[in-house]
């Protein structure tokens, strides 16, 4: 894939961030590579607090033999996994060794906004040499994680995962957990990723549809309709493989810090009912996970208790977490399968009875291709006018079913996105039953929005009308890679991080999302829930991460209940770099 | 007793605790952190080499450059394009265009692009044209890449010219560029070997291999014919009003 030179190249390229020195000294001297898998902090527990000292380095990290450079938490990759107890204090002391100001997000959990490690807009970072201490109540429990909210650091292998023990029992039982942090590693320099995007879109893409593609349409769907489709993606410069910004060509995936060749492997007895805390902390990468041969019972997703569904396969967006059970009463070894959502890559781990056993891997699917609906309905029926068709057909009877969307009608149409906006989507589609882009033909179940139904009801949901509603329609230009989220305040549009969205503190605030491009975009709310309406009235899940599809809309309910600034963004490291992110102010 | 024991600490602690909280200073978002840290500012820079070629079938010992440059962010930039042919065998040849421009994103595909540049002749004849020039650069309907220009010179001569390419993949790597160019201009202008009318039309046929996608060989032919006063002139000066080339080359970025 990649040469050594071409890493050092990168980290060149790169200039402040890695001095040519450093990484030179790196590779000679004997610099101790981080160790890797999930590991429990070291931590004190007093007076009611539990205390864990988090310290920052630039660290090299062995891959399959092959040395990258990273930023390590404890000298580890993943940072250490911190576990909490709901009720009690944390503090958590983070020290920066790194060059560079650096921050720790703790995502999903309740806190004071001056705790919430977003630089420039809830504190001012961290210096290097300096010390800060997160402290705060414990309120909520469940799976979470934490990460950097500095510049690109995240990829490096800035994140971790964060657990926090219930004070009531779960309405579930298990006799063993384990946390499955899955990611994506480049020995590139992020800097020298986001630089290509820059250049050439469609830089990591080896995907695209090549005019043998065409000859197979035409063999398989007449001439007439193959080319109608061409035309119709062309005029609109569009690709349905765009699948993913940066994949497999420049990515190895994660699973525990473990390359797929390394297969970090969970014990387990047979019969015994294990519980899985799945977490992507991916920069850019969705996984489809599943375990061939077993069924997984969702019981959280985002750390919160759902209705129990039995999936055999579930999609998890850049920073989602999902809960599930197992329960495996063979003695044979079972493979944890997370497939790149483009299939150009898969992290990989095993579940088995002893160590140094091996499933069998899946074969890999083929790459997938987007239709007509992720430009939404008004080009879906146009499509339709003209055509007799194959795939085109379940999507009809797709939409017979009772739309779980709900009244969800944004109703704002003279956009003025400008050169942001590579496309308009006038008419979004309800698309929570739907399992995404590759997964519609899966002959299996697979999760989906629509299925997820909160454990226990939220009567407010029910009782109170929205006391404010806000349009949040999402934008994209895959060739110049601008990214935006914008917001009309009755006079004017904006995308401008500076204008805050302004909400007040003990409202109800219904959100309506448009995704205007052809990308999935994970959108994270930071320190606030998001009530999913998918359906469910008042069991709607409540979520920090909402995966929103490309030609989409969705409705979210909010309760406004912690003041101060709080970061509001696309989830896509390199999306919300280059402009997919907003600032929500709470008075 | 355990239970008791945390609801005890739960009630005596709920009111200091929230008081805790209270007590933080507040902080204001600050925009230089979220510049420099949060989103550290990104410009960047391209050198394309879209056209670097020798013709091998000339007996000119011939080679062609379209080469291009870029620096800025999302929606300003600058560039330098420049593109032209270079005779070996006679130490003379055509700069085509060396442009400076100011260009701006104003619609999501096509930048509006504003400059200056000269063109020139070399060698046994030579002369000299400096211009303004204002065009188009983009992405059209159906993924052609187009160039389109217009440039009026110190003489208040003006000239027009469009270059369109298109990308045809045999593989994810083995790519097929047609590409046509074309010149007219609205008056005579000797110096640099313009006529009045549309002069000249050039097909080309590239085929690359990437073997990054920064680095791609190139094989290809093209085929030039000249109309109008263009022809008339080659005519009188012995040469060819239609060539055909092979041409090996190498497409490059940084």
């Amino acid at each position: 894939m990649v040469s050594r030179r071409d890493f050092i190249k990168g980290s060149l390229a790169a200039g402040a961030l890695y001095g040519f020195g450093n990484v030179v000294s790196s590779f000679a001297s004997p610099v101790k590579t981080a160790s890797k898998g999930v590991e429990l902090g070291d931590y004190k527990e007093k007076d009611g607090k539990i205390i864990y000292d988090l310290v920052i380095r630039k660290r090299p990290i062995e891959f399959d033999g092959r040395i990258g450079k990273g930023i390590a938490i404890n000298d580890n990759l993943p940072a250490p996994l911190v576990r909490l107890k709901e009720g009690m204090w944390a503090e958590l002391n983070i020290y920066n060794e790194l060059d560079e100001i650096t921050s720790i997000h703790w995502h999903g959990i309740l806190l004071p906004y001056q705790m919430d490690g977003v630089p420039g807009v809830t504190f001012p970072g961290i210096k290097p040499g300096e010390k800060f201490t997160a402290s705060f109540r414990v309120k909520q429990y469940g799976t979470y994680w934490y990460h950097s909210h500095a510049g690109l650091q995240e990829q490096l292998g800035h994140y971790g995962p964060l657990v926090i023990e219930p004070e009531e029992p779960e309405p579930f039982t298990y006799d063993r957990e384990y946390v499955i942090v899955l990611s994506d590693w480049s020995f590139e320099d992020p800097h020298w990723i986001l630089s290509r995007l820059k250049k050439e879109d469609g830089y990591f893409n080896y995907n695209k549809r090549t005019i043998f593609d065409f000859v197979n349409d035409i063999r398989t769907k007449g001439f007439t309709r193959a080319l109608r489709e061409r035309m119709m993606w062309a005029s609109m410069r569009m690709s349905p493989r765009d699948i993913a910004d940066v994949t497999g060509a420049t990515y190895i995936f994660l699973m525990n810090g473990h390359t797929p060749e390394e297969n970090w492997t969970a014990i387990f007895k047979p019969g015994e009912k294990i519980r899985l805390r799945f977490i992507n902390a991916a920069a850019m990468t969705y996984f489809d996970v599943r375990i061939p041969g077993l069924k997984m019972t969702v019981v959280q997703a985002d750390g919160q208790n759902v209705q129990p569904v039995e999936v055999d396969e579930f999609r998890i967006a850049v920073a989602e977490r999902y809960d599930v059970i197992v329960q495996p009463t063979e003695y044979r070894a079972y493979t944890i399968f997370a497939e790149a959502m483009d299939r150009s890559g898969y992290a990989r781990g095993t579940l088995a009875p002893e160590p140094g056993m091996e499933g069998p891997i899946p074969p890999r699917r083929k790459p997938p291709e987007r239709g007509m609906e992720a430009h939404g309905g008004a080009h879906l029926k146009h499509m339709h006018s003209g055509m007799h068709h194959g795939h085109m057909k379940g999507m009809h009877h797709h939409h017979m079913k009772k739309d779980p969307c709900g009244v969800c009608e944004p109703r704002l149409k003279n956009f003025q996105f400008g050169p942001t906006a590579a496309m308009l989507n006038p008419e979004p589609l309800c698309r929570l039953d739907d399992p995404g882009v590759g997964l519609k033909d899966a002959k299996h179940k697979v999760l989906t929005y629509a299925d997820l139904k909160s454990y226990v009801p939220w009567k407010f949901l029910h009782k109170r009308k929205p006391d404010r509603v806000i349009e949040i329609h999402f934008t994209g230009n895959m060739e110049r890679f601008i990214w935006r989220m914008w917001t009309y305040d009755g006079k004017r549009w904006t995308s401008d991080i500076k204008d805050f969205i302004k909400w007040r503190y003990g409202e109800l605030v219904r959100m309506i999302w448009v995704n205007h491009t052809m990308m999935d975009h994970p959108i994270h709310l930071h320190g606030m829930w998001m009530y999913l309406d998918n359906g469910s009235g008042e069991y709607k899940p409540r979520k920090d991460t909402i995966n929103l599809k490309p030609g989409e809309k969705i409705c979210i309910d909010v309760l406004v209940d912690a003041k101060g600034y709080w970061a509001f963004h696309c989830h896509l490291l390199y999306h919300m770099h280059m402009g997919m992110i907003r600032v929500v102010e709470v008075t | 007793m355990k239970k008791t024991v945390l609801v005890t600490c739960a009630l005596l602690t709920a009111p200091v605790w929230s008081q805790e909280e209270m007590d933080l200073p507040a902080y204001r978002p600050d925009p230089k952190v979220i510049r420099e840290t949060l989103l550290p500012p990104s410009r960047f820079g391209m050198l394309l080499f879209d056209l670097f070629e020798y013709h091998v079938t000339s007996e000119e010992k011939e080679a062609l450059y379209d080469v291009e440059f870029w620096y800025g962010g999302d929606f300003n930039r600058l560039w330098v394009e420049t593109e032209g042919e270079h005779s070996f065998e006679r130490g003379e040849g055509t700069l085509e265009r060396l442009d400076l421009y100011y260009a701006r994103l104003i619609t999501p595909f096509w930048d509006f692009r504003i400059g200056a540049g000269v063109s020139s002749v070399y060698g046994e004849r030579s002369g000299n044209r400096t211009y303004g020039v204002i065009g188009f650069q983009g992405l059209a309907p159906y993924w052609f890449e187009v160039d389109a220009n217009l440039r009026v010179d110190t003489e208040g001569k003006v000239s027009a010219d469009l270059e369109v390419e298109y990308d045809l993949l045999f593989t994810q790597r083995l790519i097929l560029q047609p590409r046509l160019e074309t010149l007219v201009a609205f008056s005579d202008i000797p110096d640099v070997g313009m006529w009045s009318g549309v002069n000249n039309l050039e097909l080309g046929a590239r085929l690359r291999y990437e073997i990054r996608r920064e680095f791609a060989p190139y094989v290809g032919v093209s085929w030039t014919t000249y109309f109008g006063k263009a022809r008339d002139a080659r005519k009188s000066a012995g040469e060819d009003t239609s060539v055909f080339n092979l041409l090996l080359g190498v497409r490059m970025w940084f």
